[in-house]
C-alpha cells in the first residue's frame, strides 16, 4: 500500500459515512404504519486495515448497520398511516447529531486531502532533486 | 558508500519518510473505534539506524503508542490537532533533510565536473 491508496481508502470511508448521515437526515421525520416499518438511522462500521508489507494502516467501512434506536410513537388519528389505535411511528433521527456527524466527516476528509497534498509535494521535491 | 557520502542525512530522510506514513495512518483512522495512534521515537530510531540496525528493525523497535490527553469513549486515541502538528513538523524536517542531501549531491557533482 502506498500513501496514495491509504488516503484514497480513508477518503472513501469518510464518504460512506457522510452518505449514511445524509440519508438519515433526509429521512428525519418520516412516518411509518408500524414500529417495524419505521426508518432506523444508518451507521457505517469502520475497521482498520493493516498492510504488513509497508506498515501503513488504512481504514475501510465494513458494512452499514441500522441503529437499534426505538421509533417514536406519535398519536395522530387523522394521519392516513395511523393504525387502529390512532398511532403513527416516526423515525428516531436526531437532526443535530447527524449534522455534527456530517461536519466531523467533512473536516476529516479535508484533513486527509491536506495530508495527501503535503506528502505529494515532498515526493515531487525528492523526485526533482538531482 | 551511501553512508559515507550522505552521513546522517540519508538515514534521517528514510526515517522521516517512514514516519510520514505512520502519521498519515493515524489521520486516516481518526474515526475508527478502538484504533490506537502510533508514532516513531525519531531520535531513538535514528540512533539505532546509525548504530547499524536495519531500517525496518530500527523503526519497529522504536514504534510507540501515543498517550492521549483525553481518549474518546470508543477507545480511539487519535487527537487530530496533535497529529496535524506532528505531520507538519515531520514534513518540514523532511524538506530540511532533503536540502542537506541535495547540497551533498551538488558538492559531489561539482567536484566530478571539475568546475
Amino acid at each position: 500500500m502506498t500513501l496514495f491508496s491509504l488516503t484514497q481508502r480513508a477518503m472513501s470511508a469518510q464518504l460512506v459515512r457522510m452518505n449514511a448521515a445524509t440519508s438519515n437526515l433526509a429521512n428525519a421525520g418520516s412516518v411509518a404504519r408500524s414500529e417495524e416499518e419505521a426508518y432506523r438511522p444508518l451507521r457505517p462500521v469502520f475497521v482498520t486495515e493493516l498492510d504488513r508489507a509497508s506498515g501503513l494502516t488504512s481504514v475501510r467501512s465494513d458494512g452499514i448497520v441500522r441503529s437499534d434506536a426505538a421509533p417514536i410513537q406519535r398519536y395522530d388519528p387523522n394521519h392516513p398511516y395511523a393504525d387502529e389505535d390512532g398511532n403513527v411511528w416516526e423515525s428516531p433521527v436526531h437532526e443535530s447529531a447527524e449534522m455534527i456527524e456530517i461536519m466531523e466527516s467533512a473536516r476529516q476528509y479535508q484533513n486527509l486531502v491536506q495530508a495527501l497534498q503535503t506528502a505529494k509535494q515532498l515526493m515531487l521535491d525528492t523526485l526533482r532533486s538531482n | 558508500m551511501n553512508e559515507q557520502i550522505f552521513g546522517i542525512h540519508g538515514a534521517a530522510l528514510e526515517l522521516r519518510s517512514q514516519r510520514l506514513g505512520v502519521l498519515a495512518s493515524n489521520i486516516a483512522n481518526a474515526a475508527t473505534p478502538g484504533y490506537k495512534a502510533r508514532d516513531i521515537d525519531f531520535a531513538a530510531a535514528l540512533d539505532a539506524r546509525l548504530g547499524g540496525a536495519s531500517a525496518d528493525s530500527s523503526v519497529e523497535n522504536n514504534m510507540m503508542y501515543r498517550i492521549a490527553t483525553m481518549p474518546s469513549l470508543d477507545g480511539n486515541t487519535v487527537e487530530l490537532g496533535n497529529e496535524q502538528v506532528a505531520f507538519t513538523e515531520n514534513a518540514v524536517a523532511y524538506s530540511a533533510t532533503l536540502s542537506f542531501v541535495q547540497g551533498k549531491v551538488d558538492t559531489i557533482t561539482r567536484a566530478l565536473k571539475g568546475e
